[in-house]
């Protein structure tokens, strides 16, 4: 697979690790939710069978971490985002 | 019809005119007691274990494609029951004892053979942990070894014990783990339930599931409604999609892990072998071919099929273990789509819905387990209890935090 990094243009996967589910940014604040609220982040997954936006670490590249749009079924990539400025999107510091 | 020696002596003598298939395809009733979703290898075994071993009737087995053309076809085809935590480990021994009978219980030649598995030891950390591991097994009433360099050496003398970074110092062994032919598990299962009363049903794929004041009706199929008491769902790489049916998000991912066959070769590998340094594990099969696999991909997949880098990674262990496979050709490579649950060990549990139950998240350790989790999946599902042996297999694990956590990853289902 290649990843067309917005900043370094296609790159091979091999060069970036794989977190997960980009569902993983939102981490529930520690001090006021509950315990089912932080079960449900850390181990509940959509795992769907088609679109899947999941976080891709450039560890052997830049160091960002991106937003990848992925088609779990064939492979194909539909997007590739900056996490950064996905989380700034949404209202984020960082 | 049972099958005997002298059954296949009268047939060849008689022309082969007396064979039957193995099993009906019948037309579905409009509703079952039991209808188990998904026609592979666990959801056959639960299917023969209700009928057989739990006295129920009614049952009905739901394939979407054709019995056993998943995971069960796909798998390195390795039994074992060598793993460390007390909620695994009499699970598997108790798969083990199954395995060991199944010939016999379900009269079919599944090719049950017992020809021992050896994880080999690079390290003195390993062999510490390895120790530890074998003293557990034994504690669960398994059998473990541990073997010296030299006991290694006389049986695989064409390793590369000296290789400056992983030299091998030992190994664990099991000699009950083997190989069985994974096919014919299911085909045997398939036979048993069949003739027992279950109706198999191919080609019949569930889109929907009727649910109502938090209790399951039956599901919509592809080929209509299908009214049932109990459902029990053992689909695999599916689990989350086939369970998002029912309103549930579940801690599994799914994954593809390739495995690979070389061209036939002439006997060289007596057993199973895993390389201790990286991942790899080979057996022999009957025709010669050496099957072997490592690493899943490591992203989310619904492709049965993965990438190079893998079939990279997974050639570098074999060459590193044994040099001369560099001269062997490789002659198939697939993939399967594995459930990776976020601790790396299985579910078989009922839900917050009742009447519907499910077994999944066997990671890709799926395969050895099959007798076992089709008998205790059946046990939950007619007696609304756990079996004894599978009572760590819970839904609430995580949120209890008492995970089964071989590797000890946490909750990194593409580390598992």
């Amino acid at each position: 697979m290649i990843i067309n990094h917005p900043l370094l243009g296609p790159r091979d996967a091999q060069e970036f690790v794989y977190l997960g589910d980009a569902s993983l940014m939102h981490r529930p604040d520690g001090m006021t939710a509950g315990i089912e609220v932080f079960h449900d982040y850390l181990y509940q997954r959509e795992n769907p069978a088609g679109a899947h936006r999941e976080l891709w670490y450039h560890e052997q590249g830049d160091r960002s971490w991106l937003v990848v749009t992925r088609d779990t079924v064939t492979h194909a990539i539909l997007a590739v985002e900056l996490a950064r400025n996905v989380a700034r999107a949404e209202g984020r510091g960082r | 019809m049972r099958y005997s020696g002298f059954r296949v002596i009268a047939e060849a003598l008689t022309g082969h005119k007396g064979w039957k298939p193995m099993w009906r395809n019948p037309e579905p009733q409009p509703a079952y007691d039991y209808v188990i979703i998904g026609g592979g290898g666990h959801g056959l075994a639960t299917a023969y274990y209700l009928a057989k071993e739990f006295g129920q009737a009614r049952i009905a087995v739901l394939e979407k494609g054709w019995l056993g053309g998943g995971n069960v076809g796909r798998n390195t085809t390795i039994i074992r029951s060598n793993y460390l935590l007390d909620g695994n480990e009499p699970f598997y021994e108790f798969s083990m004892k199954l395995w060991e009978g199944l010939e016999q219980d379900f009269n079919y030649n599944a090719m049950v053979s017992q020809r021992g598995i050896i994880n080999l030891i690079h390290t003195d950390a390993q062999r510490d942990a390895f120790m530890r591991r074998a003293n557990a097994m034994v504690l669960h009433g398994a059998d473990a070894q541990m073997l010296t360099r030299d006991q290694v050496r006389a049986v695989y003398p064409f390793l590369n014990f000296d290789n400056a970074r992983f030299p091998i110092k030992g190994a664990i062994a099991q000699k009950r783990g083997g190989t069985v032919r994974h096919d014919a598990v299911a085909w045997g299962y398939a036979r048993g339930a069949d003739s027992r009363g279950v109706d198999l049903i191919q080609n019949c794929e569930v889109t929907g599931m009727r649910i109502e004041a938090g209790r399951i009706l039956g599901v919509e199929t592809s080929r209509g409604f299908i009214g049932a008491r109990k459902v029990g769902v053992a689909v695999a790489g599916n689990s989350s999609t086939v369970m998002a049916m029912a309103g549930m998000r579940l801690p599994i991912e799914s994954h593809v892990l390739q495995a690979f066959v070389s061209e036939g070769l002439k006997p060289l590998i007596d057993g199973v072998m895993t390389f201790g340094a990286g991942h790899f594990y080979v057996s022999q099969s009957d025709k010669g071919g050496l099957v072997f696999g490592g690493d899943i991909d490591g992203y989310n997949s619904y492709a049965s099929r993965g990438n190079l880098p893998v079939i990279e990674d997974v050639a570098e262990g074999g060459m590193a273990l044994m040099p001369m496979l560099g001269r062997a050709r490789l002659l198939r490579a697939w993939g399967g789509i594995m459930d990776m649950s976020m601790d790396g060990s299985p579910i078989i549990d009922k839900t917050g819905i009742e009447g519907l139950y499910f077994n999944g998240g066997w990671c890709y350790g799926g395969f050895k387990a099959t007798p076992a989790s089709g008998w205790c999946f059946a046990h939950l599902l007619a007696r609304d209890a756990p079996h004894p042996t599978a009572t760590a297999y819970r839904f609430d694990r995580f949120l209890k935090g008492l995970m089964i956590d071989e590797k000890g990853q946490g909750a990194t289902p593409n580390l598992h």
